[in-house]
This record gives C-alpha cells, sequence and structure tokens, in this order.
C-alpha cells in the first residue's frame, strides 16, 4: 500500500480532529496498552447500558494511523449491542479504515486500538460478568492481535 | 558523486548491498548507521572464509585448524588494543555488544563496590543499555541513580556533575561519548578529570563514538570502555569491554563456564588470567575474525578522514534540511560538538509514518524513542527521526532524502 494511499484525507482529518478523544469518569471499562517497539500508547474508556455501548473514549498518542485507527473505532462501535463488539474482528477494523496490505511493522499501528478494546472487553467479562469460558476466547484472540 | 575527503565511488564498491534496489526500483539509500552500519565485503569474506577454510574451536584443541583460528581470533585483540591505543591487551574483553559490556560492569564489579546509599550517576541522553543496569544495580543495593541533565543545546550540564560529586557518595560516573539521538559529543577527558580528581570510577559508552571518530585511551584515562563491532562494518555479536587490568583482577566473573578457569575442583575453582577469565564459553569466533576484517578497513581509511567525511555530510545536510518547512532540528548546530546524526520532526507528521513514506523513496532512517525515553522526555516529544551518516553516503542522497521529506510535507499538507 503505497503512503498516498495509506494518508489519505480521512485518516489526516481524525489523526488531526480525533472524535471521541477523551475520558470518562468512573468508566465501566477502562484499558491501557502500548506498542514497546514504537511507544505507541492507546487508553480506552467504555460505559456500558442495557447492553450496549452508551460512551466510549480514547486518549494516547501516536502515528497517524494508530490515533486515526483509535478515534474510528468508538466510533463504529458507539451505541452497538455489546455482542457485536464482542465479536468484531481484525479484518472489520482495517475495513472500516480502508487500510489493506499493511506492512508487519505499520499493522500493528491499525490495530492497537481493537487489542485495548478487546483487552478491555476481556477484563470486564472475566471480572464483572464471571464468564470464563466467553473470556477466555476473547483474550486469545486479543493476544493472536500482532 | 561529489569530490569528497575519502575515494567515496571505491567505498560504496565495497558494499554489496549498496547495490541492490528497495521498493522495486529505488536505490537503497542508508541513513541509519547509528543503528548498525553495512558490511564491505572485505568482513563478509572474512567470515565466509572462516567456516569455509579454518572453522574450529580455539585456545584448547592442537590441530592446525585450532591453531589458525585462535591466532586469527587473537590477532583481533591486537587490533583493537592498537586501534583504541591501550599497551595491554589483556585488558580487551570480547562480548556480545556495548550492552552485554555494560552488564558486565555492572554484574561484577558493581555488586563489589556499590553500597547502600552510594550513589551511580549517568546522564538523560542515555541509550537504555546505559540505564537499565544501572537501575538493576541500585535497586538491589539500595542506592541512588542520579543524572547529569542535558541543556537546550543537547549538551550536558556539567555543573550537576560537580554537586554530585561534591556529596562524596559518587561510585561511578557512566556516559556516552556520543549520543545516539543528539550526536553531541560529550566533553569527556572533562568529566574522566573531575571523576579522577574525586576518586570516582568512570566509564564510557563509546557505541556510538568508536566508529566516527578517533579515539585514544590513554590519553582519555577513563576505567571502563564499551563498544560494539557492528556499528563500525563489523558483525553482530560482537563488542568489546576494555578495562584496566588492576580492575579486571580485582573483578568476580560474569559468567562461569570453560576457558575461563585455572582448575576446577568439586567445590572451588581458580580463575584463568586475563581476558580469558571473563571469556567463559566458546565465543562468538567467526564475528570476532570479522570485526578484524573492520578494523584493517578503518584503519586503511583513517579516522581523521572518517570524521572529515562525515563532518562535511553533516554540514551539508543540516543546511539543506534547516530550509524544509515546518522542520524541528534536535542538538547542537555546533558541528564541531556533534557527529554525524540529525535528530528531527516535521511538523505533526508522527516519524513512524515520516519514516513510512520517505522508506518509498528508498530512504531508510531510525523513527521512534531510539532506546532513549528519558531523553525523549527531556525533550518532551514521544519520538523523533533520525538520519545517521557514514563513509559511503553521500551527498547526493542527502538531495535525495531532502526532497523526500518535501514530499512526505505534501502529503501531510504542511
Amino acid at each position: 500500500m503505497s503512503s498516498a494511499d495509506i494518508y489519505r484525507e480521512i485518516i489526516l482529518d481524525y489523526y488531526r480532529n480525533p472524535r471521541n478523544y477523551g475520558k470518562i469518569e468512573n468508566p465501566d471499562i477502562s484499558k491501557k496498552d502500548s506498542n514497546p517497539l514504537c511507544g505507541d500508547e492507546l487508553e480506552m474508556h467504555i460505559n456500558l447500558k442495557d447492553n450496549k455501548i452508551s460512551d466510549v473514549k480514547f486518549t494516547g498518542k501516536g502515528c497517524a494511523i494508530s490515533q486515526a485507527s483509535a478515534s474510528m473505532l468508538t466510533e463504529l462501535i458507539m451505541d452497538k449491542d455489546f455482542e457485536f463488539v464482542k465479536e468484531l474482528t481484525k479484518e472489520d477494523v482495517l475495513e472500516n479504515l480502508g487500510l489493506h496490505d499493511l506492512g508487519p511493522a505499520r499493522i500493528k499501528c491499525a490495530l492497537l486500538s481493537l487489542k485495548v478494546l478487546k483487552y478491555g472487553i476481556y477484563s470486564y467479562v472475566s471480572e464483572k460478568l464471571k464468564d470464563t469460558a466467553s473470556a477466555d476466547k476473547i483474550k486469545e484472540e486479543a493476544s493472536g492481535l500482532f | 558523486m561529489q569530490a569528497s575527503v575519502i575515494n567515496i565511488k571505491s567505498i560504496r564498491n565495497d558494499f554489496p548491498i549498496l547495490k541492490r534496489k528497495v521498493h522495486k526500483d529505488k536505490p537503497l539509500i542508508y541513513f541509519d548507521n547509528a543503528a548498525t552500519t553495512q558490511k564491505p565485503i572485505q568482513v563478509i569474506d572474512a567470515i565466509s572464509n572462516y567456516y569455509l577454510n579454518y572453522n574450529s574451536n580455539i585456545h584448547r584443541a592442537v590441530h592446525q585448524l585450532a591453531e589458525e583460528a585462535t591466532a586469527a581470533y587473537e590477532l583481533t585483540r591486537d587490533k583493537v588494543a592498537k586501534f583504541i591505543n591501550i599497551k595491554n591487551r589483556e585488558e580487551i574483553i570480547f562480548v556480545r555488544g556495548t550492552t552485554e559490556a555494560i552488564n558486565l560492569v555492572a554484574y561484577s564489579w558493581g555488586r563489589q563496590n556499590v553500597q547502600k546509599d552510594d550513589i551511580v550517576v549517568t546522564t538523560e541522553y542515555e541509550h537504555h543499555s546505559n540505564i537499565v543496569p544501572w537501575q538493576l544495580l541500585t535497586k538491589e543495593k539500595g542506592a541512588k541513580l542520579e543524572y547529569i541533565g542535558v541543556d537546550d543545546n543537547g549538551e550536558l550540564i556539567l555543573d550537576q556533575l560537580d554537586a554530585y560529586l561534591d556529596t562524596g557518595r559518587v561510585k561511578l560516573v557512566t556516559f556516552s561519548q556520543m549520543s545516539n539521538v543528539l550526536g553531541t559529543i560529550s566533553k569527556s577527558e572533562e568529566i574522566i578529570k573531575k571523576c579522577h580528581q574525586k576518586g570516582v570510577r568512570v566509564l564510557v559508552d563509546a557505541a556510538q563514538s568508536v566508529p566516527h571518530i578517533k579515539v585514544d585511551l590513554q590519553k582519555l584515562d577513563c576505567d571502563f570502555f564499551a563498544f560494539s563491532a557492528h556499528k563500525m562494518l563489523g558483525p553482530t555479536g560482537v563488542g568489546v569491554l576494555w578495562a584496566r587490568k588492576d580492575l579486571l583482577e580485582s573483578m568476580v566473573p560474569f559468567n562461569g563456564g570453560g576457558d575461563m578457569i585455572r582448575e576446577v575442583h568439586k567445590y572451588e575453582t581458580t580463575w584463568n588470567d586475563l581476558p580469558f577469565k571473563f571469556e567463559a564459553g566458546t565465543p562468538n569466533i567467526a564475528d570476532v575474525i570479522g570485526f578484524s576484517a573492520a578494523l584493517d578497513y578503518l584503519d586503511k581509511i583513517g579516522m581523521d578522514k572518517v570524521r572529515e567525511h562525515e563532518v562535511e555530510l553533516t554540514k551539508y545536510a543540516l543546511e539543506q534540511i534547516s530550509a524544509v518547512k515546518g522542520i524541528k532540528l534536535y542538538g547542537t548546530p555546533d558541528i564541531t560538538k556533534r557527529g554525524g546524526v540529525i535528530s528531527f520532526n516535521l511538523g505533526d507528521i508522527h516519524p513512524h509514518d515520516l519514516a513510512t513514506i520517505i522508506d518509498e523513496d528508498g530512504v531508510a532512517i531510525r523513527s521512534g524513542h531510539h532506546c532513549a525515553q528519558v531523553l525523549m522526555e527531556r525533550l518532551d516529544v514521544s519520538a523523533t527521526s533520525r538520519a545517521s551518516f557514514y563513509i559511503y553516503n553521500t551527498k547526493e542522497e542527502i538531495d535525495v532524502f531532502i526532497r523526500s521529506l518535501n514530499r512526505a510535507r505534501e502529503l501531510f499538507r504542511i
């Protein structure tokens, strides 16, 4: 994928004007992670209501791909059923970003937000819902992300 | 090709990798030399010649192959001694790299000499390899780790060193002779003199300096000195720790095993002589022999010429890059105080995005925190881009690099 295809207007716009940027006080789900290779950081806060994502916010620093990806992911899951978010795949995220065939180094930037989201859901499902079977499956998915 | 202090055309011919193309048809422009340099054919041939013709283990066997291999391995030690100008060849310890050399000192000398409430002083522009071993040591001992700060020109604030030394509790001062991010050349002799006046030991991390400037250890007069072969045309997996003989003799071994022993009994062992006391196990024979060819190569050009070439390139690059709209440069503008390393940011383009874009034009630079997160914090950035030069780089390559930066700027509409 050429950089002219990666750094399209929409990616730059989400990088410079991230939607849903910020924090939620006492969120139901809170997760933070970083990519030790490049230092990108991401924290995601989520509130749930009636089994739906009622609010989601993120903070972080990093490259255009990682930050735009996080912002677009928050828009993708806002108001969605918890089940939908649990089932979200990396293909869904890349499709939503319009990024295909990213190299092995840069795909980590694009998927950091999904990794944070999945680990956040994992903690929620295992600690608050005590649903071990479901939690194990999500953890396996999350650890396979990069 | 521009007129140069060195014969750039013939040098480039010695590096097979420089003939390859990247991203289909772009000539490789390799500006990531502070991370590792490319290898000339002479080094590659020396390694393959060892494996093809006299591969064997060293020091013990008496057959001809072992004698040839031992001689080639030990000859490298002599060449290193000459290269850094020291008298005693047995003070040269071969290790895996600078990181291992520093860890060896921290684990062996550090554990014997640093006690509770003592102070180890490092600097804000160190690589993680000259911070983390000291964090481990000082935490274990209940000692303190202190930092010499970096000023806005990217130079060490030496008044802070004086204040630490005045406490009378400093056991070791450890600093890099050249910063891997800013390129700043430390005032090494001044630092060492101050420390020795107070009886404090000094370790010099020379990973970035030995490949680029002439060093003379008799003049420098430090206590420990560490560098890596792979940043100076040699193979990966070889590094050097030099330390004064009396210190090495007082230190306990870092690794126990074969080659480092004199006699082993069931419950006690006596140590072999230097340097073997610190070279347990079969060493990296092939790559030490490859390193020998790298030292020959640099010797033939002459380290003064290497430095002169890099000064010329860096001066040109700084002039050109300063004119790029939105550029922010880190480090001193004074070329006499810096090596061939340029750290920068361009507008709000994250270094990883920038490196991705210019890589498409064949330009390989490093982006990120450069294993120097303490310095990134000091500069108040999460990352920088870094271009670093070596003997085979040219002004024409810098022109391509600058055009590529401008393309990135346009892509990001800066």
